[in-house]
């Protein structure tokens, strides 16, 4: 091993010794200080992110698409350092509500911070593994820090039941999944995803069940169905911050451990993997749009939502022999981050006056939080995918590259379904804007959550009014993927 | 500087948004926020210019806006001699012409709307002008358009007003579409619709034989049926035969919407686009979409001249003159002519919005249209009058006046590469110096020949007479005109100077080379390498044209001034000739015929297929479908009920199956994926 390699690492570094120092200083710090431990949190993903930014300068220095350390079960290349991004905004954002949201309903308000940077670390791993043990070991890291986030309210029945299922769901089609891999290195010799691509020879039984096999511990983490059920009934239990954190951090990092797995692990001309995920983006994307139709619970609805949003992602890999589908994958993913996390910051907003995620119960809160209501609308309309924001540039991508891949079929869905999505995104907005609200007066929103919903809404809008630094660096991330 | 360009348009834009929100509440303040915008845009426009003029390098930013695999599709902005001296001329003769519009538009009752819709008209056009490719022009192509429609109709009581700005929208819409598909054209041929490398591509294709299309017996080379195809948005906005009838109805618009949209900028619009993409029409084969472009320009420059004179409304015979004016740019252009087309635009933009303001005055003090109930208004209006004289005397093309030199400029062009068009050019500017001589005597000399108490407007709105005002050049009145306020005289005076003065850049010798500096600064690069060099100013050639402009003022002194001839002779013996002029050659009328009435003869035509034909076997469907009804209804209460019941019992037994699949039991989730686990490997198996 070589110890100038560690240098690539330093993201993963920054953040882990700072979850480290965060539990010390925990153990120190007087309970009305506490606020300071999220602050810190808050604070070390700016490193964190800065250090990814200048790895990627330095990649661009060395003129090389990516190093690969650690004997090749490291890979650092744009579209990791993307990712990488993608996770460190999640972190930060749900850092920054959580000061909000836990004190006083938690007294172990630093371990809440450290298990989120830990999650952080892990999706910083996720998003550059390209060995199957690393890979798992890091979904594995992931996995373990938001079971416990997601029950961490022990008093709360819900909080409990959401982190049993979570983990008890996750154990299972993780072990699916360590089972598929173990059948590929069983047909390969190596762990390696370089490796394996070339040595898997012709597709039979057993690379089939392999394949199977590891879609299960994915689908789990992007909720794909048939591997979503844990979603509705974890996004209702958890701490609403959690639920924000894992719509998107998890989601966005299992993508990209999908991409990277298939893409370079699974040789398209052995394995017809994009028709696979045809079927199953199709079946995705039409189960969640249709369970979110009935939901009451603003929560659950938004769980719902988001397997369809793994739908319309997965056309992406669906679609994968046109240039479009990265683009797409990447570009959808960012403009999720900010759209969902908005929807869910806002949830918390109504939710704290009220203790109810039920929709009505947000009625009329465009009189009482005439900011936070159009910030809604903002968020509502993008996850519809209308013009001018984030949301419409990313569907317009994916659309494209399902019709340039001559999946016709398949963007004459999601556009279908794109349209039945109209319905409940605007039944909020009904709520909102239509109902009056049960208790009139204005409703106080927190520092951290107004900055945390700021960053949301401007994410949405800038990145569909102004997307060319996204464009480009999306462009940089493809072509450095694909070759 | 050229780095801020893009505040150029923004500042009219947050102007539009400011008052389209805010507009009520501000009220009489209104004017101020568009004018400040507007101030703001002159600044920035006027220092680009100035940098551009000084030998700045130009200047193009670009941004990414879609990246579809290779293709990326930019928007951005470009900074050249072109684009800035535009912005420079639109921002400062907009901006006069707000001012000018606080006292005209003052008392209507929707005033802020009127200053928002100026202002988004101006960042359009803003917009237009600075872009770095087909499609943000576009887009500024289209705002201008939108709101050329929304102030031709201002006064949206009145039939007349919803008429013209039908069909100004519908005329230049014929035009947009072919344009909109000769875009897409370029874009097919050369994957990027970026001025830039468009024209980069077209300048290398033109080495080699191009690609031809088969219309007809006639083969087209690809690129120049593509320039065509582009021209047709110039030809519609630019009030260019065959689609200039909206140009002349469009003046149902308040008069400083006539001077500022359909004199000075939007009309422009399209002889501006044929010089930002002159590459494309040059380097067709033999420069042949040039050719097509100087015949337009050519017929429609004589054609509006010709109408002009027959005409009797101030504001009608202006615009006609706008057509004619048009016509000249666009045979400049086409003629080779770069510069020369481009700097009567320029030159043309400063003395026809004078000219129109100050008619909106002329107007506003003796509430008529009509030349022939005006007379003798240069004792009463002198500022008016002097202002007038001056922007007749530079669209005459008077030495030393601005028209003077960028006429001559076009004549001469015309002469070294077209005779033909300049004997034809040469007759249009003799019959301009007469209509427009014509107007003047008629309007200021003579004696008033007003009504003493004119009839109340038939159209008067009720919200105007609600509001107890009155809009502008109609209502109350004087028995004696009086000259108007300073707020429309001092722009008045401003644009008169600068109507005697623009033209002076277009002087010999004032360019470091020895030539005219609107020479050195407003060229075209593809002319050197084909070895074309712009002919050198020549004082016989431009006596000739001063006497042509004298001539016309003479004859129409010696008939509408002096009298020695009287009109009523004139109109004898050129015969059936007045009524053809007098009815706008009847283009109106055919239009009116063949495609108003057509359309509706087709429409009504359809209709009674749809009455008789379609309703006759609908209703007969309906007759079988009735009797079928009714036998069916035995079937339907029993089996298809039956089925019905059977579907709802289905599914609820169905929703009872999946229940289970969602009832918060993590083993069932578990045994779900266990056995959508084995589901995708057996599809896998079976179909992959």
């Amino acid at each position: 091993m070589n110890w100038a390699d560690l240098r690539w690492l330093v993201p993963e570094l920054v953040l882990s010794a700072a979850a480290v120092l965060l539990l010390v200083a925990d153990l120190f710090t007087p309970a009305e200080r506490k606020r300071w431990l999220g602050w810190f949190a808050v604070a070390s993903v700016v490193p964190a992110a800065a250090s990814a930014v200048i790895l990627l300068g330095d990649l661009q220095a060395l003129r090389s698409p990516g190093v690969r350390i650690f004997s090749d079960t490291y890979t650092l290349d744009a579209f990791a350092v993307y990712f990488k991004l993608v996770a460190l905004g999640a972190v930060a954002l749900v850092s920054l509500v959580s000061l909000e949201y836990f004190p006083g309903r938690t007294p172990h308000l630093g371990e809440v911070f450290a298990l989120l940077l830990f999650a952080g670390v892990g999706l910083l791993l996720m998003a550059s593994a390209s060995d199957l043990i690393l890979l798992l070991l890091s979904i594995e890291f992931v996995s373990l820090s938001s079971y416990l986030l997601a029950g961490f309210l022990k008093r709360d029945p819900k909080s409990n039941e959401a982190g049993v299922k979570y983990f008890l769901y996750g154990a299972a089609t993780t072990g699916v999944m360590a089972y598929g891999f173990s059948l590929l290195y069983g047909l390969t010799g190596s762990t390696s995803l370089y490796d394996i691509g070339p040595r898997l020879g012709q597709a039979g039984p057993a690379v089939y069940l392999a394949v199977g096999m590891a879609l299960a511990g994915f689908g789990f983490k992007v909720s794909m169905v048939p591997f979503h059920q844990w979603t509705p009934d974890v996004y209702e239990g958890a701490p609403t911050p959690i639920t924000a954190f894992l719509s998107v951090g998890p989601k966005a990092a299992g993508f990209a451990a999908l991409v990277r797995t298939l893409s370079v692990g699974i040789p398209l001309e052995q394995v017809n993997w994009p028709l696979l995920l045809a079927a199953l983006s199709a079946l995705t994307m039409t189960v969640g749009n249709l369970l979110a139709l009935v939901q009451r619970n603003l929560k659950r609805m938004l769980a719902y939502s988001s397997i369809a949003h793994a739908g319309y992602v997965l056309m992406a890999l669906a679609a994968w022999r046109s240039p479009w589908a990265l683009q797409g994958l990447l570009y959808y993913l960012l403009a999720y981050l900010f759209m969902n996390l908005g929807a869910f910051f806002v949830a918390m907003v109504a939710a704290d006056a009220t203790g109810s995620d039920e929709i009505p119960d947000h009625a009329g809160l465009s009189q009482r939080a005439p900011w936070v209501a159009a910030a809604m609308a903002v968020f509502m309309l993008s996850l519809t995918g209308i013009p001018p924001t984030a949301g419409f540039f990313g569907k317009f991508y994916l659309f494209a590259a399902a019709v340039d891949a001559g999946l016709l079929w398949l963007a004459a869905l999601a556009v279908a379904n794109s349209v039945v999505s109209l319905y409940y995104y605007v039944g909020v907005l009904r709520a909102l804007y239509l109902m009056p609200p049960a208790t009139p007066g204005p409703l106080p929103v927190p520092a951290g959550l107004r900055a945390g919903l700021l960053v949301a809404l401007v994410g949405t809008l800038a990145a569909g009014l102004y997307p060319q630094p996204v464009v480009l660096f999306v462009e940089t991330a493809r072509r450095l993927l694909t070759g | 500087m050229a780095r801020l360009a893009w505040l150029i348009p923004l500042f009219p834009l947050v102007s539009y948004g400011v008052l389209a929100f805010r507009g009520r509440s501000l009220g009489e303040r209104a004017p101020y926020v568009a004018i400040g915008a507007m101030a703001l845009s002159a600044l920035v426009a006027w220092a680009v210019f100035l940098e551009q003029a000084l030998g700045a390098e130009p200047f193009v930013w670009r941004a990414a806006w879609a990246v579809g695999g290779e293709r990326v599709i930019t928007v951005g902005y470009t900074v050249d001699p072109l684009s800035s001296i535009t912005v420079a001329m639109i921002t400062l003769v907009g901006g006069l012409i707000f001012v000018y519009s606080v006292g005209y538009m003052h008392g209507d009752p929707y005033y802020a709307r009127f200053f928002a819709f100026l202002s988004l008209f101006c960042a359009g056009m803003l917009t237009m002008v600075l872009a770095n490719s087909f499609l943000l022009m576009l887009i500024g192509w289209e705002v201008i358009g939108l709101c050329s429609y929304l102030l031709i109709g201002f006064y949206f009581r009145r039939r007349s007003a919803n008429m013209a700005q039908m069909k100004a929208f519908l005329t230049t819409r014929v035009g947009d579409t072919l344009m909109l598909i000769g875009i897409m054209a370029l874009f097919w041929q050369f994957g990027t619709v970026d001025y830039h490398a468009v024209f980069e591509s077209v300048r290398k294709g033109a080495k080699e034989a191009s690609a031809v299309v088969r219309l007809g017996p006639w083969e087209v080379p690809v690129v120049t049926l593509t320039a065509l195809l582009v021209f047709g948005g110039p030809i519609g906005k630019s009030g260019q035969f065959p689609l200039h009838v909206w140009l002349p109805d469009a003046m149902e618009g308040p008069t400083p919407v006539s001077a500022l949209i359909h004199a000075a900028t939007l009309v422009a619009a399209g002889v501006y686009l044929v010089g930002r993409a002159y590459p494309l029409f040059f380097f067709t084969p033999h420069h042949e979409a040039l050719v097509w472009v100087a015949w337009v320009g050519t017929l429609t420059a004589v054609m509006a001249a010709l109408i002009a004179v027959a005409q009797d409304d101030i504001k009608r015979i202006l615009a006609y003159s706008t057509i004619s004016q048009l016509g000249f740019m666009m045979a400049g252009l086409g003629v080779l002519g770069y510069t020369a087309g481009l700097f009567h635009l320029l030159t043309h933009a400063f003395f026809k919005a004078l000219l129109f303001l100050a008619a909106g005055s002329v107007i506003h003090a003796v509430h008529t249209n009509n030349i022939k109930e005006m007379g003798g208004l240069w004792r009463c209006m002198p500022v008016t009058f002097w202002t007038f004289l001056a922007g007749f005397l530079a669209l005459a093309g008077v030495f030393p006046f601005a028209g003077f030199w960028s006429k001559d400029e076009i004549l001469l062009e015309a002469y070294h590469h077209n005779p033909a068009v300049y004997v034809l050019l040469t007759a249009a500017a003799f019959l301009t110096a007469l209509y427009m001589s014509r107007l003047v005597a008629y309007a200021f000399f003579g004696r008033y020949r007003g009504p003493e108490h004119p009839e109340p407007d038939p159209w008067l709105p009720e919200d105007y007479e609600r509001a107890g005002l009155h809009p502008p050049g109609h209502g109350h009145h004087h028995r004696q005109p009086h000259e108007s306020p300073p707020v429309m005289t001092v722009p008045l005076v401003v644009l008169a100077f600068f109507a005697l003065v623009v033209g002076f850049v277009g002087v010999p010798g004032t360019g470091p080379d020895g030539g005219s500096w609107i020479h050195h600064f407003l060229k075209f690069e593809g002319f050197e390498e084909a070895g074309i060099h712009a002919p050198s100013f020549s004082w016989p050639l431009a006596l000739r044209s001063l006497a042509v402009a004298l001539a016309g003022i003479g004859v129409a002194w010696v008939v509408y001034g002096l009298r020695w001839v009287r009109s009523e002779q004139v109109r004898a013996w050129i015969g059936p000739l007045y009524p053809f002029l007098r009815h706008r050659m009847y283009i109106d009328t055919v239009y009116g015929w063949v495609f108003v009435r057509g359309g509706l003869a087709l429409a009504t035509g359809l209709r009674w297929f749809d009455v008789h034909v379609v309703d006759g076997l609908v209703n007969l469907v309906g007759w079988v479908t009735v009797l079928l009804s009714r036998l069916h209804r035995l079937f339907d209460t029993y089996v298809v009920d039956g089925l019905v019941n059977l579907v709802g019992w289905a599914t609820r037994g169905l929703g009872s199956l999946l229940r289970p699949l969602q009832t918060g039991r993590a083993y069932n989730y578990i045994l779900v994926a266990a056995a959508g686990v084995a589901v995708l490997v057996l599809v896998s198996l079976w179909r992959l």
